[in-house]
């Protein structure tokens, strides 16, 4: 918890600001809480991971940021305002576990959609290029196909594509590479990085991967179940740019095993 | 079994050589098995020298078929017209009522188990109940068209419009979408798939219906003729008859299947 405190930015720095979040589910067997006490920030271009054992409550946080829940106790705010308003300005991408493409448009028409629908891009930001965003992601030539025509990890760099597609801010992404074999998840995770430097948003990542959770992030937030609750915040004092073999290194297994004893403890 | 097997296999070893339609061996084996059943039918009539007032052989439908082919045809347009007319009818308004079950769940709620009770009234019971009130035109038999239609579309319309993914439901969250670009952009195209399936069973019900609805008060159409035929003993036309009723049946469901190979595009291909 000290270094949840000592790292907690700022609020002008910060793009997400948790406050002793809760939320609780009304179900057939009774009240569920699936977050307690959720308290911690997300700096402005950070790339922060939520890792944590199955069901303690990260896609229900990343739901909260994205508007799509609302929280039972404790404020939110994203880029200063309710995250309601950060929704209907575009600011927020989403990328979700299955890449959720429409089966029936191409590469091209799915990264389009969000320009679309729900008034577009509000003026005076700049969408994106959906045939630049598609190169962005490696997908260039293949702006033509139709999902089933795609491997699962290319339709995830479609379904990135189309996150950013709006210039968003901040972008979510629960568990994006959970789906695919190794090898295809650390090329996404180098390109990933890439996309992250050269594009400037806030990224909030959920894995269950501890290696992916080590490479990406600057700040891993790990979770514990029953109720959700943030554990403990570590710092990944890892140099960026970040070369593949940098999994290697000892640095990066010490911090490794630092998170499997949290997540197991 | 294994003949099967080794035509599966070697349809697959076709397509993958990139002879994507033509394919023979698929049709190989199911054009073998008609003419061993129908040769099969010609022996059995012969060798046992069954009258042709009870079983007719494929040789007396076949020289029926010629000798009363424009009998036959000029009986198949009214059912064709009520068939294809109950088909349109029967699906657009379960189509549309689909739409408002979708959008507006009261009304699925209390009128779901109504549609659930009609649909377990026997068609053969409803068809006399509207020749009663409708009279021995074409409306009666449009109608038992369209009800037999109306039932499989509307259920599996209703389904197809709600089998969006939640993923991608919430995605039209973030996005911001409104209810119609909802309608328009996904659930449409999400329902075609389950939209075609029903389409396929109702083209060949339709025609059923159409039959049925002739079977109690009619003055033409295939219906009509099966009747006429059986109460005068000609075997040889009531098979006829038989067979151009489920020529057209084919006809209709292939027609059906062909527009859906061009409109649902974009899922790997079914076969039909
Ligand atoms: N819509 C919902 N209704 C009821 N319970 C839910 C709902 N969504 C999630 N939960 C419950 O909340 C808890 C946290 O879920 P989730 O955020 O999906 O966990 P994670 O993503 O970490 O695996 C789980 O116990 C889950 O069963
Ligand atoms: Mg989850």
């Amino acid at each position: 918890m000290t270094v949840a405190a000592s790292t907690r930015a700022d609020p002008d720095q910060a793009d997400i600001v948790l406050d002793d979040l809760e939320l609780t589910f009304e179900t057939d067997r009774g009240r569920l809480t699936a977050l307690q006490g959720v308290t911690t920030s997300v700096a402005s271009r950070g790339f922060v991971t939520i890792i944590g054992p199955s069901g303690c409550g990260k896609s229900t946080l990343l739901r909260v940021i994205a508007d799509l829940l609302e929280p039972t106790a404790g404020s939110v705010s994203v880029l200063g305002v309710d995250p309601e308003e950060v929704r209907r300005a575009r600011q927020i991408g989403f990328v979700f576990q299955d890449a959720a493409l429409l089966d029936w448009r191409t590469a091209l028409d799915n990264v389009k959609l969000p320009l679309e629908v729900g008034g577009g891009v509000p003026a005076g930001t700049e969408p994106a290029d959906p045939v630049a965003m598609l190169e962005l992601v490696g997908l260039g030539g293949r702006a033509q196909a139709y999902p089933h025509e795609l491997s699962g990890g290319m339709r995830q760099r479609v379904s990135i594509a189309r996150a950013l597609v709006c210039n968003p801010r901040i972008l979510l992404m629960d568990e994006p590479f959970g789906a695919l074999d190794e090898i295809t998840r650390d090329k996404l995770n180098t390109e990933l990085l890439r996309v992250w430097q050269d594009t400037g948003t806030t990224i909030v990542f959920v894995t269950h991967s501890i290696p992916e959770a080590v490479y990406l992030s600057q700040k891993v937030i790990v979770m514990s179940a029953n109720p959700g609750r943030v554990r403990e915040v570590v710092d990944i004092d890892l140099p960026f740019p970040r070369p593949a073999d940098i999994r290697e290194s000892q640095r990066f297994a010490t911090i490794a095993a630092h998170l499997r004893g949290l997540l197991e403890g | 079994m294994v003949t099967t097997e080794v035509k599966a296999r070697e349809g697959r070893r076709t397509r993958r050589g990139g002879n994507a339609r033509g394919a023979p061996s698929r049709w190989i084996a199911p054009v073998v098995t008609i003419v061993v059943v129908i040769a099969l039918w010609q022996l059995v009539v012969v060798a046992f020298g069954i009258p042709n007032y009870v079983i007719a052989s494929p040789v007396d439908v076949g020289r029926e078929l010629v000798a009363s082919w424009d009998m036959l045809m000029a009986n198949l347009w009214p059912t064709a017209l009520e068939t294809v007319l109950g088909f349109l009818l029967g699906n657009v308004v379960a189509i549309l009522i689909a739409v408002v079950f979708v959008h507006w769940k009261t009304a699925e709620r209390s009128l779901f188990p109504l549609v659930i009770f009609v649909r377990t009234v026997p068609i053969v019971a409803v068809a006399p109940i509207l020749v009663v009130i409708f009279g021995t035109g074409y409306l009666p038999k449009i109608l038992v068209a369209a009800l037999i239609s109306f039932f499989p579309t509307l259920v599996n319309m209703v389904r197809g419009l709600e089998a969006v993914q939640r993923q991608t439901m919430e995605l039209l969250r973030v996005l911001s979408a409104t209810r119609r670009e909802t309608f328009f952009k996904v659930r449409l195209y999400t329902s075609l798939p389950y939209l075609f399936s029903s389409l396929k069973i109702s083209a060949t019900s339709s025609v059923i219906g159409a039959v049925v609805g002739e079977w109690v008060g009619a003055q033409e159409g295939l219906g009509y003729l099966i009747i006429q035929s059986t109460f005068n003993f000609n075997v040889p036309l009531l098979y006829a008859t038989m067979v151009v009723t489920s020529v057209f049946a084919t006809l209709f469901f292939l027609l059906i299947g062909f527009v859906e190979s061009r409109v649902v595009t974009w899922a790997p291909k079914t076969e039909f």
